[in-house]
């Protein structure tokens, strides 16, 4: 069995002079949720909505599951579910008309069991327009995935949500995964794409800028990770000693910041500093590079 | 089927749920009814003999082609089309449905002016009902037809109230619910075979009242059909799913063809 679930080679979109996507190749594989990222108009919604059957591309080709979403639009359908970014139900519309409306059209039962597990039982004859912000993009999500499909597009799917929304959005996307259904997840929040997905693709300006898992795509860059130690008398504080992997320190307060490309070498070295000045330690943090400052760079350099 | 269903349910539902369809349906056709019902009566004694007629068309009317394709707008507005055409909603449903839906609305506020128009206000009933309830369908299916066919061509709200008003004035004013067709000046009468509500009202009173027309009550309803089969047609290829991407299959003046029909019948 083939194991790319998405294929996208060449592909470009334009409107009018202005190019939004400018030949980007990428592939997903079965049950790997794919992070795409980049700032606004990058591209991101164009790549989704030519994947998803909203829109044709001008070049290259698409390919789902053997599928051409610009063809085979009628295929396409049982094999996706979407979570769009800006779309809406009608106001109107209650959660459990909803939830049978759409599973009619997919053919399936009406999926009672995903409003529950989405904490939406009690609003089965609440409106559309009742439900807060977080109750509607649950009720997005599940009707995304009520067929379910085996290919998911969310697109910013947690836009606008509190935190407790958000882990429980976090948790059913990782169920989804866990039962094989491969994820494009479109999305601004760094920290998000670093906790939830295998891998990512930084688009910018329509070209993708850097992919790979988020892991690798921050080792490609200064790599510096961050080493803050605090102490009970402070002995490192005025200290011009060199510790290895050190490329430069300052100082915040009660704690000595250590900037490392060699975090292993540099924390053996500070403990063993410490101790040899009768010192004690009372906080030691060793924070790697994030996604978002990696992205930070990556957009700053294209942009140079 | 279980699909089409559940989605006729839920529009035909949101009509009576709905504040502003609720209004659009019955609310305002039927308001206006019993205000012309109680003054015009009064004012113009003869407008009892034409009351019954006049207020079906207009309670048809008014339900339709001003109320059906604001709602069609702001849906796309709103990207409710995106989301029903990643669900596989096909555009004839989406098309086909609120078209039906309003029909049965438009319907049920005629069945009120049937049941209410002899006993409250004199109006003169149908001397054959038959042909009365099929001639009211019939305008019903036409001008539900055209008022989603202007929802789908319309760029936005503004436009959607500037088309509707385009078919609607003229038909108050010229299109023989007001004034008898007789009455108007020749020249006037002539033109006025542009407008649904002169056929409709020139079928109801040839086949369900026996009376003299202008025009052959036949071809009336000829008009009527094939207009609200072209419109109905014109509405599903036509449509755009997305008020963000203005792709469509043709230039939305194609529309205009819906219109045909009464240029043939002015000729005639």
């Amino acid at each position: 069995m083939n194991d790319i679930a998405i294929q996208v080679r060449d592909f470009r979109k334009t409107y009018g002079e202005t190019v939004a996507v400018d030949g980007i190749s990428f592939e997903v594989r079965r049950g790997e949720i794919f992070g795409l990222l980049g700032p606004n108009g990058a591209g991101k919604t164009s790549t989704l909505e030519c994947l998803e059957g909203l829109r044709q591309p001008d070049g290259g080709t698409l390919d789902i599951l053997g599928v051409d979403p610009a063809r085979q639009a009628h295929k396409l359908r049982h094999l996706i579910g979407v979570q769009l970014q800006s779309s809406g139900l009608p106001a109107d519309m209650q959660v459990g008309e909803a939830i049978r409306f759409f599973c009619a059209y997919h053919g399936v039962a009406p999926r009672y069991d995903l409003i529950e597990r989405l904490g939406l039982q009690t609003k089965q004859r609440s409106t559309y327009a009742q439900l807060s912000t977080g109750q509607q993009r649950r009720l997005a999500l599940a009707l995304a995935v009520a067929h379910n499909p085996p290919v998911v597009f969310l697109d910013e799917p947690t836009a606008g949500l509190d935190v407790g929304s958000r882990a429980e959005l976090h948790a059913l996307v990782q169920e989804l995964q866990d039962a094989d259904t491969t994820i494009i997840l479109a999305t601004h929040d760094m920290a998000e794409a670093e906790k939830m997905t295998d891998r990512v693709a930084i688009l910018l300006r329509g070209k993708i800028a850097a992919t790979g898992t988020p892991r690798e795509i921050t080792a490609t860059g200064a790599g510096l990770t961050k080493v803050s130690v605090r102490t009970e008398q402070s002995v490192l504080h005025g200290n011009g000693a060199a510790f290895p992997g050190v490329s430069h320190h300052l100082l915040d307060e009660a704690y000595a910041i250590y900037f490392s490309t060699d975090p292993g070498a540099t924390v053996t070295a500070l403990l063993h500093h410490i101790g040899a000045h009768d010192d004690k330690l009372i906080d030691l943090r060793v924070e790697r590079p994030t996604l978002e400052e990696r992205f930070l760079e990556i957009t700053t350099e294209v942009s140079k | 089927m279980t699909a089409f269903i559940h989605h006729f349910t839920f529009e035909f539902k949101t009509g009576l749920r709905n504040s502003t369809l609720l209004f659009m349906n019955y609310l305002f056709p039927l308001g206006v009814y019993a205000m012309m019902g109680l003054v015009m009566t009064q004012v113009n004694p003869l407008f009892v003999d034409t009351l019954f007629p006049a207020m079906t068309v207009f309670v048809i009317l008014g339900g339709t082609i001003l109320g059906l394709p604001s709602p069609i707008v702001e849906a796309r507005e709103a990207g409710i089309y995106r989301r029903y055409k990643v669900n596989g909603v096909p555009a004839a449903s989406i098309v086909a449905v609120p078209v039906l839906t309003t029909m049965f609305h438009a319907l049920i506020a005629v069945t009120v002016v049937a049941l209410t128009a002899a006993p409250l206000f004199g109006g003169v009933a149908p001397l054959h009902w038959l042909p009365f309830a099929g001639v009211a369908a019939l305008m019903a299916f036409m001008c539900s037809a055209a008022g989603a066919l202007i929802g789908v061509v319309a760029a936005n709200s503004r436009a959607t109230t500037l088309l509707s008003q385009l078919i609607f004035l003229p038909s108050m004013l010229i299109g023989g619910m007001m004034v008898p067709l007789d009455f108007l000046p020749a020249s006037i009468q002539r033109f006025s075979a542009l407008l649904p509500t002169t056929h409709a009202m020139q079928a109801l009173a040839g086949l369900a009242y026996d009376q003299t027309t202008a025009f052959a009550p036949t071809t009336s309803i000829l008009v009527l059909l094939i207009s609200g089969l072209l419109a109905f047609g014109l509405a599903i290829y036509l449509f755009n799913w997305d008020s963000r991407n203005q792709t469509r299959r043709s230039h939305p003046l194609m529309a205009l063809i819906a219109f045909a029909p009464y240029l043939v019948s002015l000729a005639l």
